[in-house]
């Protein structure tokens, strides 16, 4: 059910500002959602201030920049910053995407940065993402086949090759599942954008022959129908994709297979 | 794993509101509306049924300035869940996903239905003459 409140323990608290660097004249305050597992404390909202001319351009310079120089315990995901790991995943300013392929000057009032929507929080900006990849393990994605093996790879012309286009791009950041309010009320049993594009990468690969199985694993009030076509998901993404146009391909698949 | 204790993080207290997420809580809203403005008209026609006292009652109400802004609601209710369902068919042919597209029929689905708003309200009073 839709609880569109917060509980009691997740309320976020104002939290504590920390000093100016000194000498800087070009500053910047960047808010940042606070919590730790160690103490009994709510969330709260930390306000750090940035030397802006001594920052590399992206969001996430900023957050090392923090956690280097002022705050060590600040705790965030990162790893490629350049876009592909998917690791820093985000929400900056109300809009969930990747803090590494995000400017900071793309913000002209103070950065606000939180975790992922609606997720259970590990640390700080640390979303737990169990229940995620238990969702991608469900749809099984791996290529699926009958026929015996050929003796080279499986071919696959160039036409077949480019229908899987802007869907192996997909880097797994669920920003685009944790920007879904479908998703936030429904992240028991709806798969969520993310996992549904990846369902349609195998669906839509033409050397994979689980088809039918694929779509009758997908058949399910919750777990595709549930997509009501908000389009949080396509506006939100950073690689740019389009979740909510690969879920209704598959619905179209399933109503042409009834034809 | 414990999990007890962890917070759920913000999301619709701190999730930017946008034309996409606002058009499709709107559409299930006007769809509410349109509801329990057919309750209102049910009213209109039993009471029409019942007897001239009866429908007097219900047509002072209705031609009240409370009954026509619950009117003018209600037909802004209409003719938004009528384009927005239209922009939905289009998108169940799974036409109209990319962004751009998406924006622009959004904001032609607003325009549409505040002009068929405007244009129904002002030839029913040009034809009705504003009589209550």
């Amino acid at each position: 059910m839709a609880e569109f409140k917060l509980p009691k323990n997740s309320k976020v608290t104002e939290g504590k500002e920390w000093p100016k660097p000194e000498g800087a004249t070009n500053t910047k305050a960047v808010k940042v959602y606070r919590w730790s597992p160690d103490d009994d404390q709510n969330p709260r909202l930390d306000t750090y201030h940035i030397d802006i001319d001594d920052c590399g351009p992206m969001v996430l310079d900023a957050l090392i920049k923090i956690k280097n120089e002022v705050d060590s315990t600040l705790t965030f995901r990162r790893s490629c910053r350049e876009g592909v790991c998917g690791s820093c995943a985000m929400n900056i300013n109300g809009g969930n995407t990747l803090a590494c392929t995000k400017f900071i000057a793309d913000t002209k009032s103070d950065l606000k940065i939180y975790p992922l929507p609606h997720q259970a929080v590990i640390k700080d900006l640390v979303p737990d993402q169990t229940h995620f990849f238990a969702q991608y393990r469900e749809i099984e994605p791996w290529l699926k086949t009958d026929t015996p093996a050929p003796e080279r790879e499986r071919l696959q012309s160039p036409e077949d090759r480019a229908k899987v286009d802007g869907l192996w791009e997909c880097v797994l950041c669920a920003c685009c599942s944790t920007s879904c309010p479908s998703y936030w009320w429904n992240e028991d049993r709806y798969l969520g954008p993310a996992i549904l594009l990846q369902a349609y990468r195998w669906l839509a690969d033409s050397r994979d022959e689980a088809t039918g199985e694929r779509l009758d694993n997908l058949e399910d009030p919750f777990r595709l129908y549930r997509c009501h076509t908000i389009m949080n998901c396509t506006k939100t993404c950073p690689k740019q994709l389009n979740p909510a146009k690969a879920i209704a391909s598959i619905k179209k698949m399933m109503v042409e297979r009834r034809l | 794993m414990a999990t007890d204790n962890r917070p759920l993080s913000p999301h619709l207290q701190v999730y930017r509101p946008q034309l996409t997420s606002m058009l499709s809580i709107l559409h299930r809203l006007t769809g509410i509306a349109l509801a329990a403005g057919t309750l209102l008209l049910v009213w209109w026609l039993i009471s029409a049924a019942t007897g001239p006292t009866a429908f007097d009652t219900v047509q002072s109400f209705i031609g009240s300035i409370f009954g026509r802004i619950l009117l003018l609601g209600w037909s802004f209710a209409i003719f938004y869940h009528l384009s927005n369902g239209i922009r939905h068919l289009v998108w169940d042919a799974g036409k109209g996903f990319e962004l751009g597209t998406v924006y622009a029929s959004g904001w032609l689905v607003v325009a549409a239905s505040v002009a068929l708003t405007v244009i129904s309200w002002i030839s029913a009073y040009v034809v009705l003459g504003g009589a209550g």
